[in-house]
């Protein structure tokens, strides 16, 4: 097989393309899963039983089933029933949600760790309840979860590729648009993998530094 | 009544029960104002139950405390009793045993978040005081380190300048130098003594007799949730009455 990537530059416009929407869906899935996922943590941890259900439900639903098949039922299920949200952001909401189930199980884990001798510290020194949380317990367990968010972070950025089977022209639909047009999928494809690969990279590097922040203070 | 005759802590009858066992057994005392009383005995006597309780976080199930005329335990519930306590507990600095500083903060911050959270204090002069009580336990240059990086004696000389940062009416010491190395507890012992001739009111539990004969004004003696002697320091501990705490003192000075 030869390869000929002069095939590429002519779609250089519809990669870039795909990359920024790859880079948006990530940065958007990624806050929602963080934002989500400590929010979930709380109501699994403290809220009243009214609120906890739902939670567990919902972690139970997505837990259970692929994000792909999650996808297709968020998607074409709604519409079925007469609800037509856009694509990017159900695609966005659905792959958010479904890493912020686990996020929320790393949260909790990261704020029962955190010492119970901070509680009292904090508490003895005046501040509420609320307070004691909002300053020293989720600071603390934040900096403890961070690694394992960030990965999560890199399998959710991998994971964007599944919104091209509802429509989302990220990386790997535009990749099989250029593909359609000059029948040369490797070219391509590894042009895209490539690609993936330079924003592995960039995250991981930004990981890199703030464990080593989290190093000062351990 | 003025502020200047009412005691500074004041425990009425105070009982604690955790299910079926009972830790205090009814205990009165009363501080006065600039005194230092320090609380020995075996562990396990409710010593540190006792101080806990002070400041509810062990709140008692029968009793008063008053601090500087005020209740400390009101019967309030919910956002009242929130609001309450919290306010009360500003006026007591608290040291624990194991130190509990904030380990995501540096020293500094471990001094300046209450006063700015909590009183409304601008972060620059929350600061200012705050570099004043670092340089005041001998750690002016430990400002922007972070817990981690301090040893055991210079974390619990923070932990009291942590204390001193909300201005507090009395200072509750758990065991504050229990966790140290030997050759770290002399440096936090200086800090107490020097907060002891600032007449700052202090309420000691210890297991180092030397350091309670030294600074306390009166010395109670504790075992199994009772005070079974109390008294001056010279007293209590040099001539004291009863049979327990002869034998407590004998294994005590003995090691």
């Amino acid at each position: 097989m030869m390869l000929d990537f002069s095939v590429v530059p002519p779609y250089a416009g519809v990669l870039l393309n795909g990359l920024l929407w790859t880079l948006l869906i990530t940065a958007l899935a990624t806050t929602i899963a963080t934002v989500c996922g400590i929010l979930f943590a709380l109501i699994l941890l403290y809220a009243p039983l009214v609120l906890r259900w739902p939670v567990r439900f919902i972690c139970f639903l997505i837990m259970g089933t692929p994000l792909l098949l999650q996808l297709f039922l968020v998607y074409y299920g709604l519409s079925q029933v007469g609800v037509n949200l856009p694509a990017f952001w159900t695609g966005v909401a659905a792959l958010g949600l479904h890493y912020a189930v686990y996020n929320a199980q790393i949260m909790r884990t990261a704020i029962l760790g955190v010492d119970p001798g901070q509680t009292e510290a904090s508490r003895a020194l005046g501040f509420g309840r609320l307070a004691t949380l909002r300053h020293f317990i989720l600071p603390q367990a934040l900096l403890v979860a961070t690694p394992q968010l960030g990965n999560n972070t890199l399998i959710l950025l991998k994971d964007t590729a599944l919104l091209s089977v509802i429509g989302i022209t990220e990386l790997v639909l535009s990749s099989q648009l250029s593909i359609s047009r000059t029948f040369r999928p490797f070219e391509f494809y590894l042009t895209i993998a490539a690609l993936y690969y330079v924003i592995n990279l960039g995250m991981e590097w930004v990981l890199r530094r703030l464990a080593r922040r989290l190093e000062a203070i351990k | 009544m003025t502020t200047q005759t009412q005691p500074m802590v004041l425990l009425k009858g105070i009982r604690k029960h955790f299910g079926s066992h009972e830790v205090l057994k009814g205990i009165d005392l009363t501080v006065e104002r600039g005194k230092i009383v320090s609380i020995i005995g075996p562990s396990g006597s409710g010593k540190s139950t006792l101080l806990r309780s002070i400041n509810m976080l062990e709140p008692p199930n029968a009793g008063e405390i008053w601090l500087n005329g005020e209740l400390v335990n009101q019967p309030l519930t919910g956002r009242a009793y929130e609001t309450h306590i919290n306010a009360v507990r500003q006026k007591m600095g608290k040291v624990f045993q194991q130190f509990n500083l904030f380990p995501h903060l540096t020293a500094l911050q471990n001094l300046t978040i209450g006063p700015i959270k909590l009183k409304g204090v601008s972060p620059a002069e929350a600061k200012v005081q705050a570099m004043e009580l670092l340089a005041k336990v001998g750690l002016a240059d430990k400002a922007d380190a972070y817990p981690a990086r301090l040893s055991g004696g210079q974390k619990q000389r923070v932990a009291i300048a942590r204390a001193l940062a909300m201005r507090p009416q009395v200072m509750l010491f758990d065991e504050a130098t229990s966790a140290l190395d030997p050759e770290l507890v002399d440096e936090v012992n200086l800090v107490m003594k020097q907060l002891a001739a600032e007449q700052m009111t202090m309420l000691i539990v210890t297991h180092e007799m030397n350091f309670a004969a030294e600074v306390s004004d009166w010395v109670l003696f504790m075992e199994d949730g009772l005070v079974v002697e109390q008294g001056p320091p010279e007293q209590v501990l040099k001539n004291p009455v009863m049979a327990r705490t002869q034998s407590f003192l004998r294994k005590h000075l003995a090691s």
